[in-house]
């Protein structure tokens, strides 16, 4: 029996010829990756293993992004403890606000992560590299440090669902939409343990941006990871952004997958996660009238450059509806930077939306753009759960930049066609 | 069946030591739903600190405001599907250990929780009969040794799914931290 993408790279990095699904192996890391949340603990677990060092300075990324700029006091105190370490082991990819941007879209971008790469992250989010044909998971805090002490990580071998993705998606629909479907389809732990692996002809559709948001929801149907083929567009892009040597996987022709799920992209509707779960789903025709008091475009999901393009081309000569207020934030310093010379932030700013410098914030509750008691939101981040943008009895509905945006304009649901 | 918890669990103080080192805890039951993810377990504006005490007081909050004031040591909380799904904040299974439950029995847990708790020492016992069974309020009895769980009130026994050989090891290391350390030794030895 053959193996997938995802076991091969296990593989190689456990040293192994093969793997089975199951098995547990110890692999090499080519990134262990921690934000302002996570690395604290991650830091005072590290002290008690009783190493003076890190594995390797240069394969180590610590991201504070979350409560940052810093949102109070006891932030702050987070902040100085991480880049106090970060300093003391001469970490070198620490990124300070004024470089930094949401994780997840800063890695690829500075070319931290290429194909083939084996990373682990204390962020459920790490998942996104899969869309650059790397195998990459979420942990928790004290495999993080395991990771910083030992350049290691045990993994249980995972087995596989394959995705193939047929034909072209219709105007306004993107990755968030094809993978908001593919969790409505299977259900918050579809895909649980298991590796969600996407080929297909429909794949050279996708954007580079596409892949990164869908693979960066596999999370939220419990996967361990995401994957995509690579292909002509991720080698440009990896060319473009690295000068790290890569490895390309492609899975054996018997490999083995628990289930195969085809998908026609041009069936596939804009689709929005209703509260409080991201499976709980309806396509753009079937949303209601739900009217709405913020919009937030950005997060390590869909704060790219693509998804500012086609908010601004939604918002482009409209106005943001007098009830709602919709915060843009795009996720890294270079994406900020080149939204602002394509003319973006004008069309953001003149339609009466509020543009900030990257951050998580709002994603998870943070800070700017917290909901009040009874409040709707529509967001392009990954997470409805209950409370996760402030009061408990707010309400998260999660969409596309384009959607997003035009709900922005019409005060509720709705699709840029209503427009 | 062999579970391996006993090193596991002396880190846990307040479970029972019974008949010469058996390792036994014994609450009563907090019953939630699936899908109970990390955001509800401790909210993320709770989250400027690791202070596992800090966070105790705020666990549970967003959907289930009495859980602070009504969980005792010992407590055994009971879930249903894909329990601790979402972030992979450690401060999840941080906050509900340091709230003083024992162990956290599901039908199924998500993977980062699961990691996450086997390596800073939170009991977690997969079982779906026990977890679709047990009611709320219901007197639990847990035999570590064994992996039995014997529900008081209904008069009922369960037994959970054992770990992996490879991850007895790092519960028998006292953690992950203690199984790396022991590692590290070897080599240098």
């Amino acid at each position: 029996m053959g193996m997938t993408m995802t076991q091969k790279i296990l593989a190689d990095h456990a040293g192994l010829d093969k793997v089975s699904p199951g098995q547990l192996i110890k692999a090499k890391l080519d990134m262990v990756l921690g934000n302002d949340i996570t690395t604290p603990v991650a830091v005072k677990e590290f002290r008690k293993i009783g190493v003076n060092k890190v594995f390797d300075v240069n394969k180590i990324a610590i991201v504070p992004d979350h409560f940052t700029p810093n949102k109070d006091i006891k932030s702050a105190e987070q902040v100085k403890f991480i880049r106090e370490f970060a300093r003391e082991m001469g970490i070198v990819n620490f990124f300070e606000v004024g470089q930094m941007g949401v994780e997840h879209a800063l890695l690829p971008e500075k070319g931290l992560v290429v194909p083939g790469d084996v990373v682990i992250g204390a962020d459920s989010h790490t998942c996104t590299y899969g869309a650059l044909g790397a195998f990459s998971t979420g942990i928790g805090s004290t495999d993080m440090a395991a990771g910083m002490a030992t350049g290691e990580a045990w993994f249980k071998v995972p087995e596989a669902m394959k995705f193939v993705l047929k034909g072209k998606p219709g105007k306004w629909v993107s990755g968030k939409d094809i993978i908001l479907h593919i969790i409505g389809m299977i259900g918050v732990d579809g895909a649980l343990y298991r590796s969600m692996e996407f080929t297909g002809d429909g794949v050279a559709h996708l954007s580079m941006d596409d892949r990164f948001a869908m693979a960066n929801m596999a999370i939220e149907a419990g996967a361990k990871n995401g994957i995509f083929e690579v292909d002509e567009k991720t080698i440009e892009y990896v060319k473009e952004h690295s000068t790290r040597q890569y490895k390309v996987y492609k899975a054996d022709e018997d490999a083995e997958y628990v289930a195969t799920y085809e998908i026609d992209l041009s069936q596939v509707k804009p689709t929005v996660a209703f509260p409080h779960l991201p499976s709980n789903t309806r396509t753009i025709d079937n949303v209601g009238n739900i009217k709405i008091d913020q919009v937030v475009i950005g997060s390590c999901t869909n704060g790219r450059i693509e998804d500012l393009r086609v908010a601004a081309e939604v918002l482009k000569g409209r106005k943001v509806h007098k009830d709602v207020r919709c915060i843009i934030i795009p996720a890294t310093q270079k994406i900020w930077k080149q939204a602002m010379n394509e003319g973006l932030f004008d069309i953001f700013i003149d339609a009466g939306a509020a543009v900030s410098t990257p951050t998580c914030g709002p994603c998870l509750g943070g800070h700017m753009g917290i909901l009040a008691k009874g409040e709707r939101a529509v967001a392009t981040t990954n997470r409805n759960f209950v409370g996760r943008m402030g009061h408990p009895e707010s309400e998260i509905y999660l969409a596309s930049p384009a959607v997003a945006a035009a709900s922005a304009v019409l005060g509720r649901i709705g699709s840029p066609d209503e427009l | 069946m062999n579970f391996n918890l006993k090193s596991y669990m002396q880190r846990v103080e307040y479970v029972e030591v019974k008949e010469r080192g058996k390792m036994k805890a014994q609450g009563k039951a907090i019953k939630y739903g699936d899908n109970v993810d990390t955001d509800v377990i401790i909210p993320a504006r709770y989250l400027n600190t690791s202070d596992p005490n800090e966070l105790a007081k705020h666990c549970m909050e967003d959907i289930d405001t009495e859980f602070v004031s009504k969980v005792q040591k010992g407590d055994i909380m009971v879930a249903g599907k894909n329990f601790g799904c979402g972030s992979s904040r450690e401060h999840a299974p941080i906050a509900i250990k340091a709230s003083g439950i024992s162990c956290v029995i599901a039908e199924t847990f998500a993977r980062i929780f699961y990691r996450n708790a086997i390596n800073i020492g939170l009991p977690i016992i997969e079982c779906p009969e026990a977890a679709k069974d047990i009611s709320d309020g219901d007197i639990v009895s847990i035999d570590f040794d064994t992996g039995k769980i014997v529900n008081v009130t209904k008069n009922k026994e369960y037994t959970g799914v054992p770990f992996p050989e490879f991850m007895q090891e790092i519960i028998a290391s006292d953690g992950l931290i203690g199984y790396i350390k022991k590692q590290i030794g070897n080599k240098e030895a």
